[in-house]
Order: structure tokens, then sequence, then C-alpha cells
């Protein structure tokens, strides 16, 4: 008797499953219509770095509307299609598989956070769709750790980690003269691992020495136990290559305990938050690298700076700066491909040489890593302010 | 590092450690409570002290209101809160097993951690400061003043939780329900009320430990609940579940033993270490360090 339930109920289900694949895949074909091109953002809406995301689809979607303005690309208008990765790994990779196999994009604005954009990037290689990453700068990312290849449908807008790490690490030793370094790292991100080890490594090489080497896991709140340990080993500048959330908290608690010396870091602290979340006394005598300053006074910065504030009202970071670029050069190797074609497509991107960006003269070398330049901020009673320039 | 610069560190540890086991011990409280009660693990707890922080937050920045009338209010809020959970979701499953009940906790616990997501939207809000920290220096060892209010307010609610459950009219139905439900029934105790008061206190005690933790940290998010909350557990379970003086004691020793490893052994065991007491304590004292050790009755 239930046997025979249990089957028939079985055999509806899967019924009902084939029909809606169908329905889908009806969807989707007609989905894909001639007048429009489909470019994918795989970005962080919410979760813990929704601000990096949200900033990075306003880059994306400003680049679009301007393009459109002039009239689109091979007679045809662009639009963007937004998914919500959570600021997951997991969650990324199923983000891609729907602009990929659902709306059929012809190239992804790729995650902010290197392990998103690795966990994706099985599926957006398996499909031929280009994924770039306007921010992730683990190594990994455009190439792959176990067989040591460039992975051929990932490039990147921004800077590698060894660059940032070495600058940060150069920094420390030549501007604030420090000779002991403690790292305190998230365990839980490539990016502040990748970071952390070449700070080291570029601060060692000069004769530094590094005196304690801590970790923490996102979504952590209390640090004080491991800030007071690092405190002990009474360090000369403290490397937290982490994302603003749990920086925030981690410069306040170290300034509460008594840790007056600088703290360094890398783009992961570029948001308005960390101030609030720090509080802006907390915060001074402290350094990042990052990708561009909205004070430099370049032609290029100063024009979409411009743009903008007119679109959106407040000043882009980096990561709208970034996403912008990437969003650019995906359109301009579009425009020279002459073929919205994915692969053809990607075959361009790969080619572009000193491409004038917001953020610098872009040229891809052969891992798909931009060569360009990296500037020094520093934060002064909560506001940034640009410190200096780095040249590869 | 010389012997004294040891000790100062080891004081240090143990400031750090006694604060963040204080909102351990009261996240801890609400578990055993409704554990004693009803012998639920109330999973959703955690969330509820998401919940107050959020009463907390918007207590502070849309009405305006100070410290003290903000901890007020959001522990009555969360208060009610808890009460209509227990109303809505588990008063209906009183008499299904126990595994049903567990279900819904698990289910109740992802509806508010999402249901908030939608509502007050995923980033982590800045929590406003409501009184300036001041830092005291003693000795080399660092405490500030939000540490102390931390502790202060804690001791205070347990003093007063102490005080109701065993000294009140209340208090004393809550006991006779916790020990023999049918029993209290039969002799007149309105056992639904008695159930829906302890969801109340141990709410409330929870939206405290958000509302402390808001300040502190200056950041909350929807889910914030998680890991405080299954730390909590641990915690509880430690002390020995069902009991209130051992959820205090369980909270403050896994916050000290928290600590304690990530100062002087490595940051990285510290959720592993928290995690492997809970383990511990199962196979060796599943009662807990306080807890009675009652065989089930047949």
């Amino acid at each position: 008797m239930l046997k025979t339930k249990f089957t028939k109920l079985v055999s509806i289900m899967v019924s009902g499953l084939m029909l809606a694949g169908l329905v889908a895949g009806c969807g989707g074909s007609g989905g894909q219509q001639a007048d429009v091109i489909k470019l994918g953002a795989n970005l962080e809406m919410t979760g813990n770095n929704a601000t990096f995301g949200q900033s990075a689809t306003n880059g994306a979607k400003l680049a679009i509307k301007q393009i459109n303005a002039k009239g689109g690309v091979l007679g045809k208008q662009l639009t963007l299609v937004v998914a919500d990765n959570k600021s997951e790994a997991a969650e990324a990779a199923n983000a891609m598989q729907k602009l990929v196999t659902q709306d059929k994009v012809v190239a992804v604005i790729a995650p902010i956070a290197s392990s998103s954009v690795i966990a994706a990037a099985q599926v957006n290689a398996d499909n031929k769709v280009l994924a770039i990453s306007p921010t992730a700068s683990n190594p990994k990312v455009t190439v792959d750790p176990n067989t040591g290849k460039v992975r051929d449908f990932n490039f990147r807008a921004a800077f590698i980690d060894p660059f940032q790490g070495s600058v940060m690490a150069t920094f420390a030793q030549k501007s604030l003269k420090a000779k002991t370094a403690a790292l305190y790292i998230d365990n839980t991100s490539d990016y502040a691992k990748g970071l952390g080890q070449f700070f080291k490594e570029t601060f060692e090489k000069n004769g530094g020495t590094i005196v304690a080497n801590e970790a923490y896991l996102a979504k952590d709140t209390d640090f004080k136990a491991t800030l007071t340990k690092i405190k002990s080993q009474n360090p000369d500048v403290v490397f937290v290559p982490g994302y603003y959330q749990e920086v925030g908290m981690i410069i306040k608690q170290a300034r509460e305990l008594g840790l007056t010396v600088p703290f360094l870091g890398g783009d992961g602290w570029d948001s308005a938050k960390l101030p609030e979340i720090g509080s802006a006394t907390a915060l001074n005598n402290t350094f990042f690298s990052n990708h561009y300053s909205p004070d430099d006074n370049s032609a290029a910065v100063k024009d979409f700076v411009e743009a903008y504030k007119q679109e959106y009202n407040q000043t882009p970071d980096a990561f709208a700066a970034l996403s912008y670029d990437a969003t650019m050069m995906v359109i301009d190797a579009m425009k020279r491909a002459n073929s919205a074609d994915p692969v053809k497509i990607k075959d361009e991107l790969a080619k572009t040489k000193e491409y004038q960006a917001v953020s610098g003269l872009i040229s891809f070398n052969a891992s798909h890593d931009p060569v360009k330049s990296a500037v020094i901020i520093e934060m002064k009673d909560g506001k940034q302010t640009f410190k200096e320039k780095v040249n590869p | 590092m010389d012997s004294s610069s040891l000790i100062v560190q080891f004081g240090q540890q143990l400031i750090n450690g006694i604060s963040l086991g204080s909102i351990y011990a009261l996240i801890a409280l609400g578990y055993t409570m409704i554990y004693g009660i009803i012998r639920l693990i109330n999973f959703a707890h955690g969330d509820i002290y998401m919940v107050g922080a959020y009463a907390g937050f918007f207590a502070t920045t849309m009405f305006k209101f100070s410290f003290i009338p903000a901890l007020i209010f959001s522990m009555a809020a969360a208060g009610v809160i808890g009460m209509v959970i227990e109303r809505v979701a588990y008063r209906p499953l009183r008499n299904a097993p126990k595994i049903a009940i567990l279900i819904t906790a698990i289910g109740v616990s992802l509806f508010l951690e999402y249901g908030g997501m939608l509502l007050v939207s995923p980033q982590p809000r800045t929590f406003p400061v409501l009184f300036e920290s001041e830092v005291y220096n003693i000795g080399g060892m660092v405490i500030n003043s939000q540490q102390v209010v931390i502790l202060v307010v804690s001791l205070l609610l347990m003093v007063i939780l102490t005080y109701v459950v065993n000294k009140t009219k209340m208090g004393k139905a809550m006991r006779a329900v916790s020990f023999d439900t049918e029993a209290a029934q039969l002799m007149g105790i309105d056992v639904d009320k008695v159930i829906s008061f302890t969801f109340g206190i141990g709410s409330a005690l929870a939206a405290a430990a958000g509302v402390l933790v808001g300040i502190y940290y200056n950041s909350i998010d929807p889910l914030m609940g998680i890991m405080p909350g299954l730390k909590a557990f641990v915690a509880a379970v430690l002390g020995g579940i069902g009991s209130l003086p051992g959820a205090m004691l369980g909270g403050t020793i896994l916050g000290i033993i928290e600590a304690l490893v990530s100062g002087f052994w490595s940051s990285t065991f510290r959720d592993a270490v928290a995690f492997a007491i809970l383990i511990i304590i199962l196979l060796w004292k599943p009662a807990g360090l306080l807890g009675k050790n009652i065989r089930e009755k047949v």
C-alpha cells in the first residue's frame, strides 16, 4: 500500500520537475533577445561584504549607462543582470551557475572576494564565459594552484596580493621605520592569507622580524585576548589585511588595550563603515594600500568621480572604480572583437594593452593580472587621505 | 618574557575572559531555564539575543533612549517576542514527540535570522555610543568602563533572577513545573502561564546580553546570534543544563578558557577548544559541573 502510494508520489514529482525544466528551458532561450547584450554581475549584495558589492554594482551600472547613452555596442544596448552571492563562496558558485546557464550572459563581473571567485571559477570555465573580478587579489584567482596553469576564463582588474603585501611591508620599513611587525590574519579568507604571506616574505627579506603571527575568523567579535598577546610582543606595526567589519572592531579594541602602534592593511579596509565601527580617533595612525584615491588629480579619475557623484550623490570608493574599469574593459574587448561571442570577448580581453582606466594604465600580463600602480591611504579623523603612490 | 609581565598578561586575559564570559552566562541562563521547564533546547535563543540587540538599537537611534531605558525597552520587547514564539510555535506541540519541537526550534531560529535580514537588511549596523568608555589602568592591566558595566549589569540580572526563582510565588511555580509538570497542574498551577513567563524572562535576559554586546563591540547584524548561541549552549551544558548557577559558572569558565587559549596558545584553536569541551563534558559528566544526575522516570 504504502509503497504504491510512494511510487505514485515520486512519479508525480518527477514529471512535475520535468515540466518545470521544459518551461524554464523555453524561458531561457526566449530571454536572449536579439537587441540587447546581457552582462552578468555576481556580486556581494548582502552579507559581510555588502558595501563592497553595492559599490561595485554602482560602478558597473554607471559604465553600462554611459555606453548605452553613446549608442551601445555593436548596435545593441547593454543590460546588467545582477545575482547576489551573499558574500559566501558556495553561493557565488550558485549565482554564477544561474547567470551563465539561465540568463545566458556573455561575460560576468565576478565576485569581490578571492575565495568566492575561486569557488565559482569552475562553473564559468565549464560554460566558456569569462569572469573578471574587480578586486580579487589572491594569485589563485587567475592561476590554478593544482595545475599551475592560467585559468583561461578568469581575469581581474586589481593588482595581486604579492604586490599589495610587499608594498605595505616596504612602506612599514621605509616610511614608518618599523623593525618588528605582528600579523593578525582572517583565517577564513584566501585574500587575507595571501597578503599576510607576501608581507611576511618582503618584511623578512629586508631585515625585519615578524614577532607574532595570529589569526581570527570572520564574524568574530572579541579580539582582546589575542590583542593582549600581540601587545606583549611589542611590535612596531601590526598588519591586519582583513575586511572592514572585523578590522574596525580589532582596531577599536586594540586602542582600548593601549596598543597604540600603527595598524596597516589592504584594500579590504576601504569602506565608509570602517570609521563608524572602529571610531575615528582609534583609526588615527592607520594606513592601507588601495587601487585609487578620489583625491588623485589625473583626468581619468576626475571625470569618473564627477560622473559617479552626479549619478549616486556620493564619492566612489575603489570598488566602484575597479568595477567600472572591469566593465569598461569587457566592453572595449567586445568592440575590438566586433562580436558578442563569449570566447571571442575573452580572447580580446587577454590582449588588452595600456588601456587608460580610472585606476591607471592597465595591461594584462600572461597570467591575466593587470600591471599598474598602487596608492597608500592614511586614515585621519575618520577620513581617507592620500599618502603616497607606489609603482610596480 | 619575565614573570611579572606574564602575571600582568594573565590578569589581562582573565579580565577579557570574564567580560566575554558574562555575556555567555546571560544567554546560557535562558537556555537552561527553558530546558529546565519543558526539556527543550531552544535553538532560537541565540536569535532572540539578536532581536534584543536590534530592539536596543532602534530604541537608541529612533526614540533616542539612553542606556537604562533602552535596556529595559529591549528586554521587554524580546520578552514579548519570546512569549509569542512559545505561544505560536511551541505550545501546539507540547504533547508531540520531543524531536518535533526541537526541529521547530531550528525552524524558528532560521525564521528569525532570515526574517530579520528581510526586515532590517543584512548589512551590519553600527551601534550608537551610549556612554563614553573610560579606560582604567591597574598595574599594567587595562579595564574599560564598558567591561565594568557588562559585568555589573550581568551580575545584577543574575541576582534578580535567582531571587525571582527562589523567593517568589511564580518562582515556586516554575520550580514545581520543572520538577513534575503533571503534578503541578493537579495542584492548580497554570502550567501554560508558567511556561510563558519562563520564555519571557529567558528572552529578556538574552536581549540584555544583546544590548550589552551591541554597546561593547559596536556592531550588530542579523546573523550575530548564531555563534554566541552555540557557545552559550556549550556553557549551559558545561555548567549542567537546567541549573541556574551552573549556567553562570559555565559561561564564565568558557569565556576565560577562550581568552586563555587565544592568549597563551593559539587564536585558531579557540573555537575548537570550546566545542571539544562540549564533547568531553557529554562523555564524562553528561549532567555538567553543577547538574543533578536524575534518572529518567519510567
